[in-house]
């Protein structure tokens, strides 16, 4: 059974302590959220997780060898990010965009192969994309730029999957279908997912597990039960935070 | 992606390159018919008209194809590079310090395989100079690489103004022809063409990471190109095929920074269709724009910059227009 395992980790970034002793396990099947106030370092402990920056002690883990001894196609075929700013992008079809999913699974030079042409097909139509498949990129809403990273992610077809504000951009609606769907996905090829994310309810909704980062380094982590209360959550962002609503559906607001 | 109208338009550049190519054949002083060209070709023309051929024209129409396939190849990764539109060969300051390097050398008087030298040497010192002064100070960035170029260039640029100012009147009209992008003195040799070779293949190898690239460092990262790896590569090789051009016919404008958006307009925006395109292209606008040089003024000749600009801005903006009507 394959795991994504963060091993005391500690990092400084200009002078701040962010994490000191972090430490925490994502199991197949897993779904976590990531939560803390702005400049908590959410974004750095997915770049962390993803191996793409360096921890100052510590480890990550993949299946109990650490992601820096992996070669980005190997980690790229395992753990997939969607990353909090868009698609910088010099000019680029929708298709053609989802389709750079595929690039971490072997890919012929000179053509493209029916299976992959599919993989991004269905990506696109499970994010009612179909319709834009031949758009450029540049002329895309937000939400709908959203959409195809998501769909990229989605093409990529990694096992674990670290989402930086997936609701950015996306109307309520979408919000709530979008991670529904992804959870669907997931739980199929018993995937699971660290999601960084500012909206406490659309964790407590989707996320069964919670990591909920504190000032000086600390943290909380364990079941969402046990983590998102209104006395941890106001330690939290610094603020009064009520809850609304008991375990199932709560709803959390500041006063 | 890849699909059949990407084969139609290399299908439909390789007939316009061959076009090009028997353009400036024809094209010149002398006046040679299609018969003498064919007929030469085949190994069997006339005295005179073979040594046009031979010692004129072929080697011209050669130097110019494998500057402009040089040139646009490193417009491509350039842009890919630096993501940025406005990126070209020169953005980096190469151009610059082979002008230095060609403009002194012309100072001093010297000519032929010094200049070219001197140009060359002045390409890899700017290479090696923005290169270093980038990496220095922390992590390379896209925007510190950038602004080294653009801010080496601009020392490069006073130096030139330096060196125009202070020459005699008959340098600067040799210095003038130079900076502006020439091809009478262009000579090619084998080591220009394998290294457009090796840009053909090797661009061909990376272009499902430049494809990648193109959408930024951290996507290529998060879907598995080594990016530190990948950079370097791609710097270097840019740099060196723009050394390369640049040392047969000076800084020809234009053609690597149009030629690669005329593609991607054109809907060749994947790399492993963008990268022999551009070459293609590159070349034979190139080949076209130094025939136009030769005979527009006949029989005296402008710089090929010149002509790159007056023929590429209007057939860059017709099809700006027609693919944004769409």
């Amino acid at each position: 059974m394959s795991s994504l395992k963060i091993q005391s980790a500690s990092l400084t970034i200009a002078d701040k302590l962010l994490y000191a002793d972090l430490s925490f396990q994502i199991e197949r099947k897993e779904f976590w959220g990531l939560l803390g106030k702005n400049g908590a370092g959410k974004t750095s402990l997915i770049h962390c997780i993803a191996g793409l920056r360096s921890i100052d002690s510590g480890d990550v883990q993949l299946n109990e060898i650490s992601v820096q001894d992996y070669s980005r196609a190997e980690l790229a075929r395992e753990i997939g990010i969607l990353f909090q700013d868009g698609l910088e992008t010099l000019p680029a079809t929708v298709m053609e965009t989802v389709m750079l999913g595929r690039h971490p699974h072997v890919q012929s030079m000179f053509k493209d192969s029916k299976d992959d042409l599919e993989i991004a097909r269905h990506a696109l139509q499970q994010f009612a994309l179909t319709e834009l498949s031949e758009r450029q990129i540049d002329s895309l809403s937000g939400g709908e730029k959203q959409r195809v990273a998501i769909a990229m992610l989605i093409a990529q077809q990694p096992n674990f999957f670290l989402l930086d504000e997936p609701s950015n951009h996306l109307d309520i609606a979408f919000q709530f279908s979008i991670l529904q769907q992804l959870k669907a996905i997931l739980s199929a090829r018993n995937g699971s997912m660290l999601m960084a994310t500012h909206d406490i309810n659309l964790a407590a909704r989707f996320c069964d597990k919670i990591v909920l980062l504190l000032e000086n380094g600390d943290y909380l982590c364990g079941d969402k039960m046990e983590i998102l209360t209104p006395e941890n959550l106001s330690l939290a962002y610094g603020c009064e935070i009520r809850q609304l609503g008991e375990e199932g559906l709560a709803f959390f607001y500041p006063v | 992606m890849i699909g059949q109208r990407h084969y139609l338009l290399i299908g439909a550049l390789i007939v316009i390159t061959i076009a090009s190519i028997f353009t400036s054949l024809l094209s010149g002083s002398v006046n040679l018919g299609i018969n003498a060209v064919v007929a030469e070709l085949l190994n069997s023309g006339h005295e005179l008209e073979s040594q046009v051929l031979r010692e004129i024209r072929i080697p011209r129409t050669v130097a110019a194809f494998t500057t402009g396939g040089l040139l646009a190849l490193s417009g491509v990764i350039m842009q890919v590079l630096l993501r940025n539109p406005l990126a070209d060969p020169y953005i980096l300051g190469i151009s610059g310090g082979a002008a230095v390097g060609a403009l002194s050398a012309i100072l001093l008087g010297a000519g032929g395989i010094l200049l070219t030298n001197a140009a060359f040497a002045g390409a890899l010192f700017s290479i090696a100079l923005v290169f270093g002064i980038a990496n220095k100070f922390g992590r390379w960035s896209v925007t510190r690489l950038l602004l080294t170029g653009v801010v080496v260039s601009a020392g490069w640029g006073a130096v030139i103004n330096i060196l125009l100012t202070t020459s005699s009147t008959n340098n600067v009209q040799s210095m003038l022809f130079w900076l502006m992008g020439d091809l009478s003195q262009s000579r090619v040799h084998l080591g220009h063409y394998t290294l457009l070779l090796i840009g053909l293949i090797g661009g061909l190898l990376f272009s499902r990471s430049l494809n990648v690239l193109s959408r930024g460092e951290l996507v290529a990262q998060g879907l598995g190109v080594n990016i530190q790896y990948l950079r370097l590569v791609l710097y270097f090789s840019a740099s060196v095929f723009t050394a390369a051009a640049v040392t047969i016919a000076g800084s020809v404008g234009f053609v690597g920074l149009v030629i690669p958006h005329m593609l991607r307009l054109l809907g060749a925006r994947d790399h492993r269709i963008l990268v022999p395109c551009s070459i293609l292209l590159g070349g034979s606008f190139l080949v076209v724009a130094d025939s136009l040089a030769r005979i527009v003024i006949a029989p005296q000749q402008l710089p090929v910059g010149v002509v790159t600009a007056i023929i590429g801005v209007p057939s860059f903006i017709i099809i700006l227009r027609s693919t944004i009507s769409k």
